[in-house]
């Protein structure tokens, strides 16, 4: 893990050190363009209901280790959720109400 | 490993693994669950947003990349203005400004985004997971050679490396040199030479043997 | 992707530009905290200006939901690498560009 420099946020890591960069690749799931497809959605001018700004932003407010366990699109959406909280377009009831919903559904067999 | 060939085809989507929900994956179904029932989007918006994603790939930078080969006038308009250029081929322009930097025996450039992962997406589609990784990010703007000798493109000291960190606005194309033996290959023929890591500028593209 | 179009000609109010090809300018060695597209390893360093890519909105505004306006002034300053890593050990002329917005930048002398 690099020097904790408080001068320094997490993201902002060129120059730091690192290993051998693994080639892999793999297919998106469904999910993950589904969050991507949201974020150009939402940030479009029929809608600028966010920007790209406040999603960069949010990202990068995510603490150090968690930025580092999650995935790329986990960031995305938490970044996406939190900006749509911050802007009052879904509220954290909501927001939590729903998800449990949707957990329980899908431990139903439903989706 | 990034042959074009695996390019033309619409991207494949790995299926989601339906026995459990992770945390992340729950919200975004109650994300876009309170967005469509708020009225903000509809399932087709995001369908059809998808669908459009997966139409984007390298072919069509290639298309731009063997253009630029065959055209040395529209070489130099896609060094100037590489918005307008896209659009000429057919291509949209895009919402971001995209600069073009070309590769010359003198010169070789590679592209990188340390703070996020800026992509010229719409031109290239969705970018690899090595470019958006840490070792990636971290090590390209400060151990170029290195990391592009890991992709097997060992350069020789004369030849300059320049790394652009697409930091803020711009979005880069690395337009690559036209590889030697293929003065006989048409357009459609060079645009299958063309390889989205050679647009990058971690590979250089070879001629077919 | 970006809710405002990024490539048109800028017909926004902008901040006139203070630097032009050619000027050698230095990063400012500041450390805010907040959302900023100036990345720590250039802070304080030297280089050319390579082009003035246009004039944006200030992305450290528009993250917090204001409007960024006047739009400023973008350079890609081109820096050589042996005068940003201590320990370069690639080829003397090798370089880095960046974008940074014109309230980062200083003139720097030449030499330094």
């Amino acid at each position: 893990m690099s020097d904790s420099n408080p001068a320094r946020s997490h993201h902002d890591m060129g120059g730091q050190p690192a290993g051998a960069v693994e080639r892999t690749e793999h297919d998106y799931s469904l999910w993950e363009k589904r969050v991507d497809a949201m974020l150009i959605l939402l940030a479009g001018k029929s809608r600028k209901l966010m920007t790209v700004d406040e999603l960069r932003k949010n990202i990068e407010a995510i603490g150090p280790d968690a930025y580092d366990r999650m995935s790329y699109y986990e960031r995305w959406i938490h970044s996406i959720a939190q900006t749509l909280i911050q802007r009052g377009v879904i509220n954290i009831e909501e927001l939590g109400r729903r998800m449990a919903e949707v957990e329980e559904r899908h431990s139903r067999g439903g989706s | 490993m990034s042959s074009h060939h695996e390019d033309d085809h619409p991207h494949a989507t790995r299926p989601d693994d339906s026995d459990r929900l992770t945390y992340y994956q729950t919200m975004e179904i109650a994300v876009r669950e309170l967005l469509i029932e708020k009225g903000i989007l509809t399932a087709d918006d995001v369908r059809r947003q998808v669908e459009d994603m997966d139409g984007r790939n390298a072919g069509m930078g290639a298309k731009m990349v063997a253009r630029a080969w065959v055209d040395p006038a529209y070489r130099q308009r896609m060094l100037a203005d590489g918005n307008a250029a896209a659009q000429e081929v057919g291509l949209d322009r895009g919402l971001f400004k995209l600069v073009v930097v070309e590769n010359t025996p003198q010169v070789h450039n590679v592209i990188v985004c340390t703070l996020c992962s800026c992509y010229p997406r719409w031109l290239l589609g969705l970018p690899p997971d090595w470019y958006k990784s840490r070792n990636y990010r971290s090590r390209v703007v400060r151990e170029p050679r290195a990391v592009l000798r890991e992709f097997g493109l060992d350069l020789p000291d004369g030849v300059t490396v320049r790394v652009h960190d697409s930091n803020a606005d711009m979005r880069y194309l690395v337009l690559p040199m036209r590889p030697t033996g293929t003065e006989a290959l048409g357009q459609e023929q060079l645009a299958a030479l063309v390889t989205r890591d050679s647009m990058i500028g971690v590979t250089v593209p070879v001629a077919a043997t | 992707m970006a809710s405002e179009d990024h490539t048109a000609a800028e017909t926004l109010a902008s901040l006139p530009a203070r630097f032009a090809p050619g000027d050698r300018v230095r990063v400012l060695r500041m450390y805010p905290l907040g959302h900023v597209r100036t990345p720590w390893y250039i802070r304080g360093k030297s280089g050319v200006i390579e082009r003035l890519c246009g004039a944006y909105p200030n992305p450290e505004e528009l993250a917090y939901r204001r409007s960024g306006l006047p739009a400023e002034p973008l350079y890609r300053v081109r820096f050589l690498q042996q005068d940003v890593w201590p320990d370069y050990r690639g080829s003397a002329p090798d370089t880095v560009d960046l974008e940074i917005y014109q309230h980062w930048l200083e003139p720097a002398r030449a030499g330094k």
